[in-house]
């Protein structure tokens, strides 16, 4: 088997003395789509932004093709947190999408896409623009480009903050509950631009909410409860036989919200 | 050659300080109290006057708001008495500048205030038969005065540290004080060594009084 | 009476530049050190945060004559010894500076934490995320109130007429001491400040209700 992409070896976390992250283990290969479920509280949302280290680690492994990603060195002592310059380019090629959009308000949808690509990637304008145009049309966005994000509806912004991470060509494409903040009617839009992505062979680590989202997309589920990952199987194995017991009452809740 | 801090100087004149300071808090204070009055009077003036009285608070406004504060004390101190032929002492002449300076901003604060009681509890005062003049002292102004009442500690501390200015035409507050010490004495290192603190110290005790005071009338959370 | 302006006006005039000179250095001084105080007060660990806001608190809890009266007699004994023009444009300039850190931090702090966020995700250091994604954004929070408070400075610049700069505040007294007419020249005075600071305080107004349109 070849080395996985994202490599997360007991991972540890505390917010003072409540205990967010214990012992997490994880492996994403390339042209993976690993989907995280799990009550709210229960870390995942915490797991996903620590591998762009939006939140620091303290203890175990997270590696991005071979990079210990918020340290300079393997767990022990004496490991140095990244500095502001090294963890820039290592977040360059890893793409994020945020629950609330985070788009940048004083900048149109192309402008918001460029930005990365002028300033990071240090494209010249013409390129940056032809790469963002084509990002934003494979979104559905080609005639909202130069709007700006107060002028679009829930689901164009969150098209906009999907083109935005995926024209960076990272190596790996975070979603953090891309659609709870969108109006049900608006979800579809969002969904089938990821399933697209999906299918082009994107590595994706997506933490959500949607059940029928998480079996149509996903290559592999991880149940997490309680800073813990309890279940981990293909998306057959977790949502339709599951073993484990905080599994089962977990998903029989989410269908009782459903129905 | 090397300086010696020597703060005996400062010792032996300290009623001097003690006494300006004991000054420049009663000018502010009587300043805010006159300065009170007008900027209500003037706010009301303005909610229920007519083009000209408006007109004639906007003008008075502006002008004390565009204008130094140095400058209107040398012009009430000096300019106007020369204009008409008499005199009156420093201090009252600094209470004046500082009231009408004050008054020009406090009209604001109280016209935001009045601005601010919901139209609801008039209303409300209405049904019970209340009369206009009811409404106001039991009603707007209680709820006004609530409502500008951190505005009133921000205008003291503001007016505290403004008496400074009161020096320059030698009413004998606590600036005047420590130039005094200074020109006596030569001794202008340890005079600001130590009056600079006092002023510091003095603005942080009353504004901390003053938030005390806030807290305890606030409308949110009474107890 | 038109005999007499003339005549003083050419003493005021000077004066004017003068004020005008010592209010735009230190709008200038003082909009760089606070900017760079309210990155400070917004990002700072603790041990920057800490004497910030020592520094701000001090600066805004002197009476700002005192203040430059401190600056002039206190840094030379510190070893620092100043002509009055430098040391009045220290004092004004550090006392504008604190309050223009608190309407920096304001206007930085304003902003959601998920746009620094957005800014990380996509790679931007944090030089290029407070200049392409947090100062566009703080600019309409900071404008207005900045523009408001300018006026202030204008009026604050009168006090160094008291450590001998002949401002307009001091060529006016200086007039005075020649013509013995305190009130006509003191109008006159006033008049020229106010043309100053009402002009400002219009533009200010105006950008104020510019900025309010903005779409969020």
């Amino acid at each position: 088997m070849t080395e996985p992409l994202v490599r997360i070896r007991g991972l540890g976390k505390s917010f003072g003395p409540t205990r967010v992250l214990e012992g997490v283990d994880l492996d994403v290969g390339r042209g993976e789509a690993v989907v995280v479920i799990g009550p709210s509280g229960s870390g995942k949302t915490t797991l996903l932004r620590c591998i762009n280290v939006l939140e620091t680690y303290d203890e175990g492994s997270i590696q991005v093709d071979g990079v210990e990603v918020g340290y300079d060195g393997p767990p022990g002592p004496g490991r140095r947190p990244r500095r502001d310059g090294e963890l820039a380019r290592i977040r360059a090629d890893i793409g994020m999408v945020f629950q609330l959009f985070n788009l940048f308000p004083h900048l149109t949808a192309l402008e918001n896409v460029m930005l990365g690509l002028t300033r990071v990637r240090g494209m010249p304008k013409a390129e940056a623009r032809a790469r963002a145009e084509h990002w934003l049309a494979r979104v559905g966005l080609s005639d909202r480009m130069s709007n700006l994000p107060g002028q679009l509806s829930g689901g164009q912004q969150q098209r906009v903050g999907i083109a935005r991470a995926v024209a960076m060509e990272p190596k790996v494409l975070l979603l953090d509950e891309i659609t709870s903040a969108l109006d049900p009617e608006l979800v579809g839009e969002v969904l089938s631009a990821v399933q697209q992505l999906a299918r082009d062979g994107m590595t994706m680590v997506v933490v959500t909410h949607e059940m029928t989202f998480a079996r149509d997309v996903g290559t592999r589920i991880v149940f997490m409860d309680a800073a813990r990952v309890v279940a981990e199987g293909t998306p057959r194995e977790i949502l339709v036989e599951p073993r484990h017991e905080r599994l089962r009452s977990f998903l029989a809740r989410i269908e009782m919200k459903g129905h | 050659m090397e300086y010696h801090l020597n703060f005996n100087f400062v010792w032996k004149y300290a009623d001097k300080l003690w006494w300006g300071l004991a000054l420049s808090v009663q000018l502010a204070f009587v300043s805010i109290l006159i300065g009170c009055v007008i900027g209500l009077a003037l706010a009301l003036a303005h909610s229920g006057g007519n083009r000209w009285t408006r007109g004639a608070v906007a003008a008075y406004v502006e002008f004390v708001r565009n204008v130094p504060l140095l400058l209107l004390v040398y012009l009430v101190f000096y300019g106007i008495p020369s204009a008409g032929g008499f005199a009156y002492d420093a201090t009252t002449s600094f209470v004046a500048t500082l009231a009408i300076y004050s008054g020009a901003y406090l009209v604001e604060v109280f016209r935001a205030g009045l601005d601010a009681v919901p139209r609801g509890v008039i209303d409300a005062g209405k049904a019970i038969g209340l009369t206009p003049w009811q409404r106001f002292v039991d009603l707007r102004l209680p709820i006004m005065l609530r409502v500008v009442l951190p505005s009133l500690s921000n205008a003291f501390i503001s007016l505290f540290k403004d008496t400074s200015l009161a020096s320059v035409i030698a009413v004998p507050e606590l600036t005047y004080g420590a130039n005094w010490i200074k020109t006596n004495t030569f001794r202008q290192v340890e005079v600001w060594l130590v009056v600079w603190p006092i002023y510091l110290v003095t603005g942080w005790a009353i504004l901390a009084a003053l938030r005390q005071l806030e807290r305890r009338f606030s409308l949110g959370r009474r107890r | 009476m038109i005999d007499f302006a003339l005549r003083t006006l050419p003493f005021l005039w000077d004066g004017l530049l003068v004020t005008l000179h010592v209010s735009a250095v230190v709008l200038v001084v003082s909009l760089v050190l606070g900017v760079a105080a309210g990155v400070g007060f917004a990002y700072g660990p603790l041990w920057v945060r800490a004497p910030l806001r020592l520094c701000s608190d001090v600066l805004r809890g002197t009476p700002l004559l005192v203040l430059i009266f401190c600056v002039y007699y206190l840094l030379p004994f510190a070893g620092l010894n100043l002509q009055p023009f430098p040391a009045a444009v220290i004092a004004l300039s550090a006392f504008k500076a604190a309050h223009v850190a608190e309407i920096a931090r304001g206007a930085i702090s304003s902003i959601a934490p998920g746009q620094s966020d957005a800014g990380k995700a996509i790679g931007l250091t944090f030089a290029q995320r407070l200049a392409w994604v947090v100062f566009p954004q703080a600019l309409r929070r900071f404008l207005p109130p900045w523009v408001n408070s300018v006026t202030d400075t204008v009026k604050g610049s009168s006090l160094v007429s008291l450590v001998g700069i002949v401002d307009l505040m001091l060529a006016a007294q200086q007039v005075i001491g020649r013509t013995y007419e305190p009130l006509p020249v003191y109008v006159l005075a006033a008049l020229m400040y106010f043309a100053i600071n009402y002009a400002l305080s219009v533009a200010s107004r105006r950008l104020e209700a510019r900025f309010a349109y903005i779409r969020e």
